[in-house]
């Protein structure tokens, strides 16, 4: 089946906001969203008595959070979507909005997340397994496999298939930081160099500490609405020309790891959008890991599989190179609450719209935004954007 | 010197209770589909490819070969801490399916993808109540390799 094409270049996104802490123990979740979402609608112009349609999904967020968050808010929309498929949970949050505004059954979308996960201690990277909870996950938990080591066991592959270097990866993290150091909101921004990430400690060889994202507290929030509506408010607006949303799992058969549900849910935007890979001036990828990058770019279509390596070298990746990746720095020295799809959008829009001086990308015309949800190396989702200057 | 882990019993359901029988017969259990000839696992009630419920179980080589491993030096929960490092592996079975496991027996510098391997159980203790709980009638054992 050929997906729709219909709502490409038809919903903006028109207002956006990133909390500015990494670090808020006096602060809960709920209020970080509120306050994300004060800042979100006054980008625009806009304010909560225009809302109808809220998206929210957050890691302590129980099923029915967003009905919970939309007491909080005082709200009732008329269209709700509490959709957790991880971390690109955000971005797959735009596509909905994007459907449901160009169906008629809203008129302007809020997405909020909020997190306080540095604060609260939470060992998202390295403590899990043990006691199975359920079924399912009696597959898995008894071989204590940690966030950190199913990424590993991708990039043991990606090195052994394609002998992609650890020095590769640490390019990655080194561009980032270098980033994150433009950024005076990102939680690292002391310079580092590959020999740095190198002897960093390994924490799930072949993955140093400095190949895994930090933890922060954060919070973000997007307001989407029609192209035509958002020509009238307050900032340039940001065209969604395509979108898309995928799945990647241990399928029946030998599944191939290094195939990543980036690839369906790009084709599935590229195709929407009428775009090529070409067209794209500056990317925001999930950057959970160094690897998680690496692989998203080739499953992106920006490079052959297993040219990855070979990409991220001699300042490709970095500000003033072919694709700059992440300007603000990424999950890797900026920003990482637990789920960082949010903060891509974000960036995105924000360097769409010229707003990011210091670390601007001149010219930027055309954005490719890429989330990942739940970890690689098991099931786990993509979300992909095309985002234009309207 | 890595702790010996302390494995933690599994939950069985209708559908994965034959797997976990068979491992408590130090048996690896897979399925195949009668109607479609799929090999499948992780196990179902119904093949995930053609939805039939004619499912049968075999008992496996319990030979494969590693697909992916990595050495985890960091897990912060008590099961885990002690145990470190630790070598976590996708092995992937000479009848098709790639499992989660951990490769033992060798120093883990020496794992290497397309290692051959060979399953063994590690038997957990009995506790029929528990295990009744779990819907586990049978002891259970968790699965896990060492080189061939």
């Amino acid at each position: 089946m050929t997906l729709s094409r219909d709502l490409s270049g038809k919903i903006a996104l028109a207002g956006v906001y990133e909390h500015p802490t990494r670090w808020a123990p006096d602060k809960t979740e709920s209020q970080i969203m509120a306050e994300c979402a004060r800042g979100a609608l006054d980008d625009c112009g806009l304010s909560l008595d225009d809302v109808d349609g809220l998206f929210s999904a957050g890691m302590a967020m129980g099923p029915m959070g967003v009905v919970s968050l939309a007491e909080y808010l005082d709200l009732k929309p008329n269209y709700i979507d509490g959709t957790n498929i991880g971390g690109s949970s955000f971005v797959a949050h735009v596509n909905h909005a994007a459907a449901a505004i160009h169906a008629g059954l809203c008129e302007v979308g809020l997405i909020l997340y909020g997190s306080t996960a540095a604060s609260n201690a939470l060992a998202i990277g390295t403590g899990m397994g043990g006691a199975a909870r359920d079924a399912a996950g009696s597959f898995v938990s008894p071989y204590g496999m940690t966030t950190v080591g199913s990424y590993a066991l991708v990039a043991q592959r990606h090195m052994h298939e394609y002998g992609t270097t650890s020095e590769q990866l640490a390019e990655i993290a080194v561009t980032m930081r270098r980033h994150a150091s433009l950024n005076p909101h990102a939680k690292m921004r002391k310079p580092i160099t590959i020999d740095d990430v190198l002897e960093s400690r390994v924490i799930s060889d072949p993955l140093h500490l400095l190949d895994c994202c930090i933890i922060s507290d954060g919070g973000g929030a997007l307001v989407v609405t029609s192209a035509e509506r958002a020509r009238d408010l307050a900032k340039p607006a940001v065209l969604i020309q395509g979108c898309g949303e995928a799945v990647c799992h241990r399928e029946i058969g030998s599944p191939d790891l290094l195939t990543i549900a980036a690839r369906q849910s790009a084709d599935n935007a590229f195709a929407m959008s009428g775009m090529s890979r070409d067209d794209i001036d500056l990317c925001t990828v999930y950057d959970s890991f160094t690897i998680t990058a690496l692989v998203t770019l080739e499953n992106l279509g920006f490079c052959k599989p297993g040219e990855g390596g070979a990409f991220v070298e001699g300042g490709r990746i970095g500000l003033g190179g072919a694709l700059p990746v992440n300007p603000d720095g990424g999950g890797l020295s900026s920003n990482h609450p637990g789920m960082r799809g949010i903060f891509l959008v974000i960036e995105a829009v924000r360097q769409l719209r010229a707003e990011c001086a210091g670390r601007q990308v001149e010219g930027a015309q055309v954005a490719c935004v890429h989330g990942t949800g739940g970890t690689l190396g098991v099931a786990h989702s993509g979300a992909t954007l095309i985002l234009s200057k309207a | 010197m890595a702790a010996e882990i302390s494995y933690s019993k599994p939950v069985a359901d209708w559908e994965t209770r034959a797997f976990w029988e068979g491992c408590g017969r130090h048996e690896l259990v897979l399925q195949r589909c009668r109607d479609c000839q799929t090999v499948q696992f992780r196990p179902r009630a119904i093949c995930a490819k053609c939805l039939s419920s004619e499912i049968e179980h075999f008992v496996a080589s319990g030979r494969g070969s590693v697909y992916t491993f990595t050495i985890t030096h960091q897990n912060n929960v008590p099961a885990f801490r002690d145990a470190c490092p630790y070598v976590l592996a996708y092995v992937e079975l000479e009848e098709g399916p790639q499992l989660m496991t951990h490769v033992v027996g060798c120093d883990p510098q020496d794992v290497k993808i397309g290692m051959p391997v060979r399953v063994e159980f590690v038997d957990l203790e009995r506790d029929p109540a528990r295990d009744a709980a779990r819907g586990i009638d049978a002891g259970t054992a968790i699965p896990r390799f060492r080189p061939a």
